[in-house]
């Protein structure tokens, strides 16, 4: 099983060795650890949310109002900062953490308490979500000059040669594998969509633990929210429209069963790298941007035929080890 | 009386008339009716045969999708590619206008454009054994993907004149060519779903897929075949959409695949499959367009009502539950 999974990201890192292979042989210069450094700070927020997405979906659920959770965030910080510029960057983080995780309780609590289907609470919170940035913003943006300097500067930060949000998306991202590996809480993710009966009689809460993905992935966007909104210096109603495919897309490229309780957070990061070198490579190349969208569209499909492919693997290695020591 | 004993027989069956007066579809019609006579009140424009006709427009389109989609609902999958294939649909039929072609060459194309979309999805589902979700959150960015490959920033015009009859004509008086369609599909639905085996047999894969399998039904071929009928649908809402707006932007369409989904969950199908009715989405539509027509008469911004469509798709699930919460 493991020797499985782990050759799935193998596949995929492969995959990704052989794209920036193709880019290098004609455009050397895509390569360059200057330029890799932007790609993978530009692809950090996507990892950042593929991290709570990949929570989410361990649990047989999925969020679809990330993005709008993100911008709701992101244009109440951004109107916070606006109103009162002295805030300092702290506060901000933190109400943006907690503003995310809100919305994600409420997500969390739909299904957990009422047992409404997942898609079914995130569709429409992810209407309301959008819809209440125009009310709170009466459809107007928050331009650059509107902001403070020290608002839109601290994604930017340079730290060990690398910037604050590049050390954020490190930083979620390990946090995420401690959790996954290594507490009880991260092992339910697991039990509960491998099979919720049995985590039952584990003696753990299916719906709890449904919850606590929803939260999280919440906190995560709220956090992105902030950090997307300080790096383009603008806030407004559709930022970051339709990304929660985008999310979602690299989760499954990243062997996420959508099925729960299969999946690593190794493998999420790599397919959100994949998309993100994807993106970043498309006007290198002189491919027209419009390609991004049927070009993701289409690595969820192959991605998700793969998975379904490899899905039947595991019972067969079973039953062929069981026949071998019988 | 229930509290007694959880098996609490009751002494005669509840008839037939109170049983109906307790239904989702009359309860449904009590609030689209409040919902009218409150917005005779609220605006003094909303009684008049053209604004009510011009309502109409509102959720026409949008619910003869809804008619199949409650349909692969109810069989346990569902499609969320539906508004990309109205995209691509409208694409292919604006690239063809280019070519002085035919209205009904436009129409045929719309069509096939639906229906090949739709056998896409169905086969990714039926023949590769894909999740519905999965497939058609991908195939709704692949297929609107094509549109922006297609036009980018840019947008088809240009449709001969007799196209504009499907979304802009008028069958008699105030009646709308699509109302008429809605109509038409409406009573077509019903009965497929309601009268035939076909529907007997969308209700037993969405209760029990393998019990349906074991009594003989193709499971796989009625899925298939649910998912080209929901295809076919979007290309006729493409080709209404188009004629009405006259015009093919690849943004066309966007996010209709919410209000779709809404309209089939507000008409009291269990997105967990096997349950709902036909009559109970047609009251579904004529309530979402009373409410979004109500607001637009009010100054409401289209995005703000998203907001009441949003609320009313969790509303109406979560409502039931809560009652029941209460009960307990």
């Amino acid at each position: 099983m493991m020797h499985a999974l782990k050759s799935r990201e193998a596949i995929l890192l492969g995959a990704i060795l052989v794209l920036l292979a193709m880019i290098a042989w004609r455009f050397p210069s895509f390569v360059s650890p200057g330029n890799l450094s932007n790609v993978f700070n530009d692809t950090a927020p996507l990892i950042i949310l593929a991290l709570g997405q990949t929570l989410v979906i361990l649990t047989r659920c999925i969020d679809l109002s990330v993005a709008a959770n993100l911008a709701l965030t992101g244009m109440v910080v951004a109107m916070l900062n606006t109103a009162m510029p002295g805030l300092p960057i702290a506060v901000i983080l933190v109400i943006s953490l907690a503003l995310g995780a809100f919305m994600g309780a409420i997500n969390g609590l739909l299904v957990w308490k009422l047992a409404i289907p997942p898609i079914v609470v995130t569709l429409g919170t992810m209407t309301i979500f959008r819809g209440l940035i125009f009310v709170i913003s009466d459809g107007s943006w928050v331009n650059a000059h509107e902001m403070s300097d020290a608002f839109t500067g601290f994604p930017r930060l340079q730290f060990l040669g690398l910037p604050m949000l590049s050390w954020i998306a490190i930083c979620c991202a390990l946090l995420c594998l401690v959790m996954v590996s290594r507490t009880p809480l991260g092992r339910a993710f697991y039990a509960v969509g491998g099979n919720p009966n049995a985590a039952v009689y584990a003696g753990i809460d299916v719906g709890r633990t449904q919850f606590a993905a929803f939260v999280l992935s919440g906190t995560l966007a709220g956090l992105t929210g902030y950090l997307w909104v300080a790096r383009y210096s603008v806030a407004y109603v559709d930022i970051a429209g339709g990304f929660e495919l985008e999310v979602v897309a690299a989760c499954v490229i990243g062997g996420i069963s959508i099925a729960g309780g299969a999946g690593t957070i190794v493998g999420a990061i790599l397919g959100a790298l994949f998309l993100g070198i994807v993106k970043n490579a498309l006007p290198v190349v002189n491919i027209s941007p419009f390609w991004q969208l049927a070009i993701s569209g289409s690595a969820i499909i192959i991605a998700v035929a793969f998975n379904a492919q490899t899905r039947r693997k595991p019972g067969r290695i079973i039953l062929r080890r069981a026949e071998a020591t019988s | 009386m229930s509290d007694l004993s959880t098996r609490h027989i009751p002494d005669r069956l509840e008839s037939p008339a109170r049983r109906l007066l307790k239904s989702w579809e009359v309860l449904l019609l009590a609030v689209a009716v409040s919902i009218f006579i409150a917005n005779s009140f609220a605006s003094p424009y909303f009684l008049n045969a053209w604004n009510l006709s011009d309502a109409t427009f509102n959720f026409t389109e949008k619910a003869m999708i809804a008619f199949a989609m409650a349909l692969l609902i109810i069989s346990g999958e569902i499609d969320l590619s539906v508004a990309s294939i109205i995209a691509l649909a409208s694409t292919a039929m604006g690239a063809a206008a280019q070519f002085d072609v035919s209205a009904a060459t436009l129409v045929l194309i719309g069509l096939g454009t639906g229906v090949i979309c739709g056998a896409f999805n169905g086969f990714l589902v039926t023949g590769l054994g894909l999740p519905s979700i999965v497939v058609t959150i991908g195939t709704m960015s692949l297929f609107r993907g094509i549109s922006y490959i297609v036009l980018g920033d840019q947008a088809y015009r240009g449709y001969p004149a007799e196209f504009a009859f499907f979304g802009q004509g008028y069958v008699f008086w105030v009646i709308s060519f699509e109302l008429v369609l809605f109509a038409a599909l409406a009573v077509i639905y019903g009965i497929l779903l309601h009268k035939t085996d076909f529907g007997r047999a969308v209700y037993a894969i969405g209760n029990n897929p393998t019990g349906a399998l074991f009594s003989g039904i193709k499971v796989a071929r009625v899925k298939f075949i649910l998912f080209v009928l929901t295809g076919l649908m979007s290309g006729v809402a493409a080709i209404c959409l188009t004629s009405r707006l006259g015009s093919t932007r690849p943004s066309i369409a966007f996010a209709w695949e919410l209000e779709v989904v809404t309209m089939v969950v507000l008409g009291g199908v269990s997105i967990l499959g096997g349950s709902g009715t036909i009559p109970g989405v047609v009251i579904a539509a004529f309530v979402m367009g009373l409410v979004t027509f109500g607001l637009g008469l009010l100054n409401v911004p289209g995005i703000v009502m998203s907001i009441f469509i949003g609320a009313l798709l969790i509303g109406v699930i979560a409502l039931p539950r809560l009652v029941d919460m209460a009960r307990r």
